[in-house]
C-alpha cells in the first residue's frame, strides 16, 4: 500500500469516527426523550395539574402545589436577576473595552460555572440561616444568582446585534447615551432579550440541587414566600428515590412537563434570535 | 467647538455609566460573597480538623469525626472518567459539525447536541435510575469471572456505582466541550486549512492543522467540561450509590462532594456537621473557580488571535439544571 493511499484511508477512518461520535451523542438524547415521552406522557393527566399529592398508598393525586411552587420560585428569581442582569449587560455593551467590563465579564463567566449546589449553600447562609427557616425567597435568591450570568451575557450579546445605524441615528438627533440606550437600542433588542430571559428561566426551572436546602419542600398548598415551598424538581427527586410505583409514574410525569417547558422555550428563543439576526443583516 | 459641547449631556452620560456600573459590580460582589460566606460558615470545621479533613477517610457525624477524602476521590475519579469518555466524542462532534457535515445539517446537529445541555440534571437522574442502571446491572452480571477479578471491576453487580455515574456525567458534559470546541474551530482562519491542502494534505491532515492552531482554546473547552463534571449533583447522586469509599472499582458504589452536600445538608443537626459540609462546598467552589478561570483565559487567548469576536457563552446557551 502506497504512502498516499494509507494517508487517504486514515483520513476516511477519522472522518467516519467523527460521524460516529455524533451518533453516540444522539443515542442517549434519543433514549432520554423516548423514555420521558413514553413513561411521562402516559402518566400525565388532568389530575396531575389540578390535584395535590396523595399520601402513600392512595393512588392518583397530582403536583398542583409543586407546579405553582416552581412558578413562584422562577418568578422570584426573575425579580432578582432581570433588573441587575439587564443593567449589567447594558453596561458591558456600552463600555465593552474597559478593564472593569473585562473583569465583570470574566466574573459572570466564572459565576456561570459555579456548581448550583454551592450557590444553594450561599443562599442558605444569606437567607435561611438568619431567620432559621427555609423559604421560597431563599430558593428564589439561589435561582436568581444562577440566572444572573445568563441574563448578563444574553443582554450584552443581543444589544450588540442591534444595527449601529439605529444608535448613530439617535445620537445624531442629539440624544444622550442613556436616552439612546433606553429609547432606541433596548427596545430594538427587547424581543431577543425577553426570549433570552425565558431560556434562563427554563434553565433554573429545572434546578433541583440549590432548592434542597433553600426552598426545601412542602406537602401542602402554599403561596407564602416566607415559608418552604414545593417545586416540580424537588418533588420529582423525592418521588424518584421512593420505593412506590405510583410515585415513580408521577416522577416521570413531572420530568415530562419539565422537558416540554424547556423545549418550547428554547425553540422559541432560537426562532427569535434568528429573526433578530436577519434584521441586523438588512 | 463650543456649539457642540453640551454640559448636560456629558454629565448625564457619567451618571449613566456609574449607575449601570453599580449593577455590574453586583456580579463581582456575588462571586466574592459566595467565597466569603462559605469560608465564614466552615470556620469551625477548618479550625478543628485542618488538613486532616482532606486526608481522613472516616465520615462519622455521630462521633463528630469528619474526613472528606472519599468524597474528593469520588468527585475526581468520576469527573476524570467522564472526561475520558466525553472528550473524544465531543471533539468528534465539533469536528464533524464544523468541518465535515453538509451545510444543511450543521444547524440541526448543533441544536440537537446542545439539547443535551438543556435537559435538567434531575431528568438525567430519573432516566439513570430506571433505564441506565438496569442496563448496566445486566452488563455487570454478564461480565465473565476473569474480568470480575480485576480491581477495576470488583464488587457486587448493583448497577449503581462509579461506572454508571461516569457514563451519565460524560453525556452531560459532551455538549459543553463540543459547542465551545466547535466555536473555536469555526474561528480558525480558512488560510490555515488552505495552506495544508496546498501542501497536498488529506482532509484529516488539514483538520489536524486547524486543531493545532486552536489548541489552547480546545484545551480550554475540555477544562470547561471538567468544571461542569466536578459540580454536577443530582444525576450523580441518584446513580453513584452514595457509599463513601476510596476504591478504583467501577462497580463499587461511591460518593461525591456535591452528592454528600445534597444528601446530608438538611440532616446536619449540629454546627460542626454543617460546617464540615460547607467546607466541602468551599473547596468545590475554589476548584471550579480555578478551572473555569483557566479555561476562560485559554479560550479568550484564542479570541485575541482570531479576527472576529467569539461568543464565549454561546448565544442563549442552554445548560443542565442541577
Amino acid at each position: 500500500m502506497s504512502y498516499a493511499t494509507r494517508r487517504r484511508i486514515i483520513s476516511r477512518v477519522a472522518e467516519a469516527l467523527c460521524a460516529l461520535a455524533v451518533l453516540l451523542a444522539l443515542l442517549p438524547l434519543g433514549m432520554i426523550l423516548f423514555y420521558v415521552i413514553k413513561e411521562g406522557g402516559s402518566a400525565l393527566n388532568l389530575a396531575f395539574f389540578t390535584q395535590m399529592p396523595k399520601p402513600v398508598g392512595e393512588p392518583g393525586g397530582g403536583m398542583a402545589n409543586a407546579i405553582v411552587g416552581t412558578l413562584i420560585l422562577i418568578g422570584l428569581a426573575a425579580l432578582f436577576a432581570v433588573p441587575i442582569g439587564c443593567m449589567c449587560g447594558i453596561h458591558l455593551s456600552e463600555y465593552p473595552a474597559t478593564r472593569f467590563s473585562y473583569t465583570v465579564r470574566f466574573a459572570a463567566d466564572v459565576l456561570n460555572g459555579v456548581p448550583s449546589i454551592v450557590v444553594g449553600i450561599f443562599a442558605y447562609g444569606l437567607v435561611v440561616l438568619p431567620v432559621k427557616r427555609f423559604s421560597a425567597i431563599a430558593g428564589g435568591v439561589a435561582l436568581g444568582i444562577l440566572m444572573l450570568p445568563i441574563v448578563v451575557r444574553t443582554t450584552e450579546e443581543l444589544l450588540r446585534l442591534v444595527p449601529p445605524g439605529l444608535r448613530e441615528g439617535a445620537l445624531a438627533l442629539g440624544a444622550t447615551r442613556s436616552r439612546s440606550v433606553f429609547s432606541v437600542i433596548l427596545p430594538a433588542a427587547l424581543p431577543g432579550i425577553l426570549t433570552g430571559i425565558l431560556v434562563a428561566l427554563a434553565r433554573v426551572a429545572g434546578e433541583t440541587a440549590p432548592l434542597l436546602f433553600t426552598a426545601f419542600n412542602n406537602r401542602y398548598w402554599s403561596t407564602n414566600i416566607a415559608q418552604p415551598i414545593a417545586s416540580l424538581t424537588v418533588q420529582v427527586f423525592t418521588y424518584a428515590i421512593s420505593p412506590y410505583d405510583d410515585w415513580h409514574r408521577q416522577a416521570w410525569a413531572g420530568a415530562f412537563l419539565l422537558v416540554m417547558i424547556i423545549l418550547a422555550l428554547s425553540i422559541s428563543a432560537r426562532v427569535a434570535v434568528r429573526r433578530l439576526e436577519r434584521m441586523n443583516r438588512v | 467647538m463650543g456649539m457642540f459641547s453640551n454640559r448636560r449631556r456629558s454629565s448625564d452620560d457619567g451618571s449613566f455609566r456609574v449607575v449601570t456600573g453599580a449593577f455590574a459590580a453586583l456580579v463581582l460582589l456575588a462571586v466574592a460573597g459566595i467565597g466569603f460566606e462559605l469560608s465564614r460558615q466552615s470556620m469551625l470545621s477548618i479550625r478543628r480538623f485542618g488538613m486532616s479533613f482532606w486526608t481522613g477517610t472516616t465520615w462519622d457525624p455521630v462521633s463528630g469525626v469528619f474526613g472528606a477524602l472519599p468524597f474528593i476521590w469520588g468527585t475526581l475519579y468520576s469527573s476524570i472518567l467522564a472526561l475520558l469518555i466525553a472528550t473524544p466524542i465531543a471533539l468528534g462532534i465539533a469536528i464533524f459539525i464544523s468541518e465535515l457535515s453538509p451545510r444543511f445539517l450543521r444547524q440541526p446537529l448543533s441544536y440537537l447536541t446542545e439539547l443535551l445541555a438543556a435537559i435538567p440534571s434531575i431528568v438525567y437522574g430519573l432516566w439513570g435510575i430506571f433505564v441506565l442502571v438496569p442496563i448496566v446491572r445486566k452488563l455487570e452480571l454478564s461480565a465473565p469471572d476473569a474480568i470480575r477479578k480485576l480491581a477495576l471491576f470488583k464488587g457486587p453487580p448493583l448497577g449503581v456505582g462509579m461506572g454508571t455515574a461516569a457514563l451519565i456525567l460524560a453525556v452531560m458534559v459532551i455538549p459543553f466541550t463540543s459547542s465551545v470546541a466547535r466555536e473555536i474551530l469555526k474561528n480558525v482562519p480558512t488560510a490555515q486549512r488552505e495552506a495544508a491542502y496546498a501542501l497536498g494534505a488529506t482532509r484529516w491532515e488539514a483538520i489536524k492543522v486547524a486543531i493545532g492552531y486552536g489548541k489552547s482554546g480546545i484545551i480550554g473547552s475540555i477544562m470547561l467540561g471538567f468544571g461542569r463534571a466536578l459540580g454536577e449533583t443530582m444525576a450523580v447522586t441518584m446513580v453513584i450509590g452514595n457509599n463513601p469509599q476510596v476504591t478504583a472499582s467501577l462497580f463499587a458504589p461511591q460518593y461525591t462532594m456535591a452528592a454528600v452536600i445534597a444528601n446530608e445538608f438538611t440532616e446536619a443537626a449540629d454546627d460542626l456537621y454543617l460546617n464540615a459540609l460547607v467546607e466541602i462546598g468551599l473547596v468545590l467552589f475554589i476548584i471550579t473557580i480555578a478551572i473555569n478561570a483557566l479555561s476562560r483565559l485559554l479560550i479568550w487567548s484564542m479570541e485575541k488571535r482570531s479576527s472576529r469576536p467569539m461568543a464565549i457563552v454561546p448565544l442563549l446557551e442552554e445548560q443542565p439544571a442541577q
